[in-house]
């Protein structure tokens, strides 16, 4: 009971004197935890010879069956952050995050139990369902708060908390290697026990950020800050209800702006090591390739940090309008760096491109605050990473499918990649016309005192914070 | 007296909470940021 209550919105009322620094650290011990999801490939192999240990045997599991555990993940991902938006919402950070450390936990330790009895389907329920859901119920968790503590700079506190979600493979990486090495014997392969080991690492530290964490006063303001009495075209004053926000143009034209930046630089992002080997043949070998790969993660996460804090300064369809038309343009150049063997050109463009397929993902929840308020903005955040399962699919067959198609019908591998660039250009184009059409709510959208004093009496804003604030 | 009690202790919290995050993930990005430079050699 007590500890239930502890988990409350009402118990995480920040005190006079906290700073609201803290928030951004104990959001960033969540994003970086359900960052690993990134690395997980370095499982795959280890996990392919858990039997015959030097080598897999006829009876170990297949590299196929297990790239599921990922997708299945990734799936959870978005439909958990999108059914579970409202009630991390109204149940405040502290609830959310606790939750998603004990999914994200919880799913390492069934999985170290699904390797020790060789079943793949407990892992399958491990790591991709039940972590899953740890990965969209956390990603989503201090979106709203951050952007409550930050009124003033909200693109820079989102930013930080999702570049966060870009480093976690950074610390997971290694770390699992190393982990592996520890636990591994001439006779066994130490999978199991790095799960174990990782669970309870990981719910430390995000039991560490729920702790940590807390909201704004009502009424809470920065110091100096004034909220501006007329709002600007794009920025509202007022809310929009969670689902009421599904009903308007606005929240379609954002999902297709998330969805057109990340299917053109997801399919890339997954395809980097061979794409640069095959443009540029003799020039880059496949350690120049795995570092290609690693400057590529580096910029995915300061292009999280950069681009939503810019968005402050410029405005987020603005920022938008710079990933659409720099990015049409850097793939429209890509196929010529390859046909004049310019290695330096292609590397600048996907770097730069790539900073702006990690800033889509940091710069959107303010750009949903901006339009759709601070009340229900995590929870409209959460349904609108559908976007990101579905560019999840687009981006990966565009480039997969394209090429192979290419070279099947004679086209030098060298020249494979051309025809999917100026498909993701196009891509882009169509992107710059969705972000062109997003104005402002229609008036008749936003929340009205009626409507939310009856859904408080319906019990929904039970949650120790005026409805409304 | 009470107040800068208060502000030193909210600063060591400031310290321990950023360096909980900022120490793991500087050594994350020092180890990719070695495998990065395999590109230039």
């Amino acid at each position: 009971m007590s500890l239930l209550s502890f988990l409350d919105r009402s118990h995480t009322i920040a005190k006079p004197g906290y700073s609201r620094w803290m928030v951004p650290p104990a959001a960033l011990c969540v994003h970086l935890c359900i960052g690993q999801a990134y690395a997980f490939s370095v499982f795959n192999l280890p996990m392919s010879k858990l039997l015959g240990v030097s080598q897999s045997t006829p009876a170990d599991w297949k590299l196929t069956d297990l790239g599921w555990i990922f997708s299945i993940a990734i799936v959870f991902l978005g439909l958990s952050a999108a059914v579970f938006g409202r009630w991390v919402e109204e149940g405040g950070p502290r609830r959310a995050m606790f939750t998603a450390g004990l999914c994200w936990a919880g799913g390492f330790l069934i999985s170290a139990v699904g390797v020790y009895a060789h079943n793949l389907w407990l892992i399958y329920f491990g790591y991709g369902v039940l972590g899953g859901c740890g990965l969209g119920i956390g990603y989503i968790s201090p979106v709203s708060t951050l952007i409550k503590w930050f009124p003033d700079r909200p693109g820079m506190a989102t930013g930080m908390a999702i570049m966060g979600f870009g480093g976690g493979a950074f610390i997971a990486s290694p770390l699992s290697v190393w982990l592996m090495q520890k636990f591994s014997t001439s006779t066994h392969i130490g999978v199991a026990e790095t799960f174990i080991v990782l669970g309870i690492v990981y719910f430390f530290f995000m039991m560490v950020g729920a702790i940590i964490v807390r909201v704004p006063a009502p009424g809470w303001k920065p110091e100096g800050y004034v909220a501006l009495a007329h709002t600007k075209k794009l920025i509202t004053n007022n809310d929009v209800f969670v689902y009421d926000a599904l009903k308007t143009p606005q929240f379609w034209l954002i999902w297709w702006v998330l969805c057109l930046n990340v299917t053109a630089g997801i399919g890339v992002l997954g395809q980097a090591s061979a794409m640069s080997q095959e443009m540029f043949p003799g020039h880059i070998t496949p350690v120049a390739a795995a570092g290609f790969v690693g400057l590529m993660s580096l910029f995915n996460m300061g292009g999280r940090f950069f681009w939503a804090s810019t968005s402050d300064y410029i405005g987020r369809k603005n920022t938008y309008f710079c990933f659409f038309l720099i990015g049409t343009v850097l793939y429209a150049l890509v196929p010529w760096t390859g046909s004049i063997g310019s290695v330096a050109m292609f590397v600048l463009a996907f770097l730069v491109i790539i900073s702006m397929y990690g800033g889509g993902f940091a710069t959107v929840p303010a750009y949903l605050r901006d339009i759709f308020g601070t009340r229900y903005v995590g929870a409209i955040h959460g349904m609108l990473l559908t976007a990101w399962s579905a560019a999840g699919i687009f981006g990966p067959v565009l480039v997969n499918y394209i090429r192979e198609y290419n070279v099947t019908h004679g086209v030098p591998k060298a020249q494979a990649y051309n025809t999917t660039m100026y498909i993701m250009a196009g891509l882009l184009v169509v992107g710059v016309l969705c972000n062109f059409l997003i104005k402002a709510v229609h008036y008749r959208f936003h929340m009205k005192s009626e409507q939310e004093a009856e859904r408080a009496q319906a019990g929904i804003a039970a949650a120790g914070e005026p409805v409304g604030a | 007296m009470a107040n800068q009690a208060q502000d030193s202790s909210m600063t060591l919290k400031l310290l321990l909470a950023w360096g909980f995050v900022g120490i793991p993930l500087a050594w994350g990005v020092m180890q990719t940021i070695a495998n990065a430079m395999k590109l230039f050699q």
